[in-house]
């Protein structure tokens, strides 16, 4: 059989002398510029080496066989490795691709050499596409997780007083936050047993008729669950702005600062502490 | 027939806890017995505790607000209490903001908040 003799020979070439992985090692090296220590890449790229030579040797030239589970696995542990440090998936496919280096036949190599050096190539190829996939994978997964993190971290509610929270809002409002800041906003609302919550926008670079609808939801929602919501930290174009869009905030109590709402909150409530006093 | 939300006196206030899903039928019977209840006791409120509703529809949503216009016609003021973050969001965007029906957050303040209007519409504690 072809496949079988090629993969034979690939296997005899490889296991030829030390130098194969010696070679690899400092091909793949060359290109990380120091990157990893040398180290780690030979006790990567070591593993990777026996794995696909065991894998050649059981048979077969295709890479979604059974018998390179092994090399596909520590591919994608490579891949997720270098991707979580920064590198290129260039600097990640060359892992796999510097080994046709190595191997490149020579003038006095066989016919038969030549062609089982051509399978690998495919072998490779393919083995390395593999690695890109699992790159984007990893890359995808850090980003959406990213995305996760800061839209928790954009959205503290902060207790202000005895029965008076506060959201800070930073950064551009789309429907997915707003969405987010009214729920963990509400739910602070029950569980802190507030009867006031103020939502402050200093942040906010720009308000459009949309987020101002998400404001008015917010208000609303709060209100039916009986707590009444001010909004703070309108600044001056965007107060002008919204008036030329004829968003209208109705009853709902607006301040310019921060420190405005709070006075108003704390009227409202009865000011059960004074303001500057003792407490 | 056999689920029918109980409505318990306290006071000069009706107590309205509803622990069950409502079904319409369910809705209907409540609004019938609070009318005669309040008819009956001569109450000056209502209190309507919803913390165990998961799921509010337009139905129900709309019965609240109707319940609250009935009761205002007998001079009994209603409060909605207990509404959950998620039931809340759910009428906003259903367009419902149960106008005219006054909310609080729990039973306690729900209590307090009719004790205070009525205190201030009788000019005594």
């Amino acid at each position: 059989m072809a496949v079988e003799r090629a993969s034979e020979r690939l296997v005899e070439l490889l296991t030829r002398d030390d130098a194969v992985q010696e070679q690899w090692v400092t091909a793949v090296s060359a290109t990380l510029g120091g990157r990893i220590s040398r180290a780690e890449l030979e006790r990567e790229l070591s593993e990777l080496y026996q794995s696909l030579v065991q894998a050649l040797d059981k048979g077969g030239l295709d890479w979604r066989d059974e018998a390179y589970s092994e090399v596909r696995a520590l591919l994608v542990e490579l891949s997720r490795a270098r991707a979580r440090h920064g590198f290129t998936p260039t600097e990640t496919a060359v892992s796999v691709f510097a080994c046709k280096d190595v191997l490149e036949p020579t003038e006095d190599s066989t016919a038969e050499d030549v062609k089982a050096y051509l399978q690998l190539t495919r072998l490779l190829d393919s083995l390395g596409m593999f690695t890109i996939e699992a790159y984007a994978r990893t890359r995808e997964e850090i980003i959406s997780a990213q995305a996760e993190q800061l839209l928790e971290l954009s959205t503290p509610v902060v207790k202000l007083w005895e029965g008076v929270v506060a959201v800070p809002l930073v950064g551009t409002l789309d429907s997915a936050r707003t969405q987010v800041v009214m729920e963990k906003l509400l739910q602070s609302l029950v569980d802190s047993e507030s009867e006031h919550a103020i939502i402050d926008i200093t942040g906010v670079p720009a308000v459009d008729t949309e987020v101002a609808q998400h404001l008015l939801k917010t208000v609303v929602a709060a209100r039916l669950m009986g707590a009444e919501c001010t909004i703070s930290g309108i600044r001056p174009q965007i107060a002008q702005t919204l008036v030329a869009l004829g968003v209208q905030f109705g009853d709902i109590v607006t301040k310019a600062t921060l420190q405005d709402a709070l006075r108003h909150v704390l009227q409202l409530s009865g000011a059960q502490a004074p303001l500057g006093g003792s407490r | 027939m056999s689920d029918r939300v109980p409505v318990l006196k306290l006071g000069q206030v009706l107590l309205v806890s509803i622990q069950v899903d409502l079904e319409d039928q369910i809705v209907l019977d409540l609004q019938d017995d609070l009318a005669e209840r309040i008819v009956a006791t001569g109450a000056t409120g209502v209190v309507i505790d919803i913390t165990a509703l998961e799921i509010v529809d337009s139905f129900v949503g709309r019965m609240l607000a109707n319940t609250a216009a009935i009761s205002r016609m007998l001079d009994a003021e209603t409060v909605v209490v207990g509404m959950r973050p998620a039931v809340a969001i759910t009428l906003v965007e259903l367009g419902l903001s149960l106008g005219g029906v006054r909310t609080a957050l729990t039973l306690e303040k729900g209590l307090a908040l009719l004790e205070r209007d009525r205190t201030a519409r009788t000019g005594r504690p």
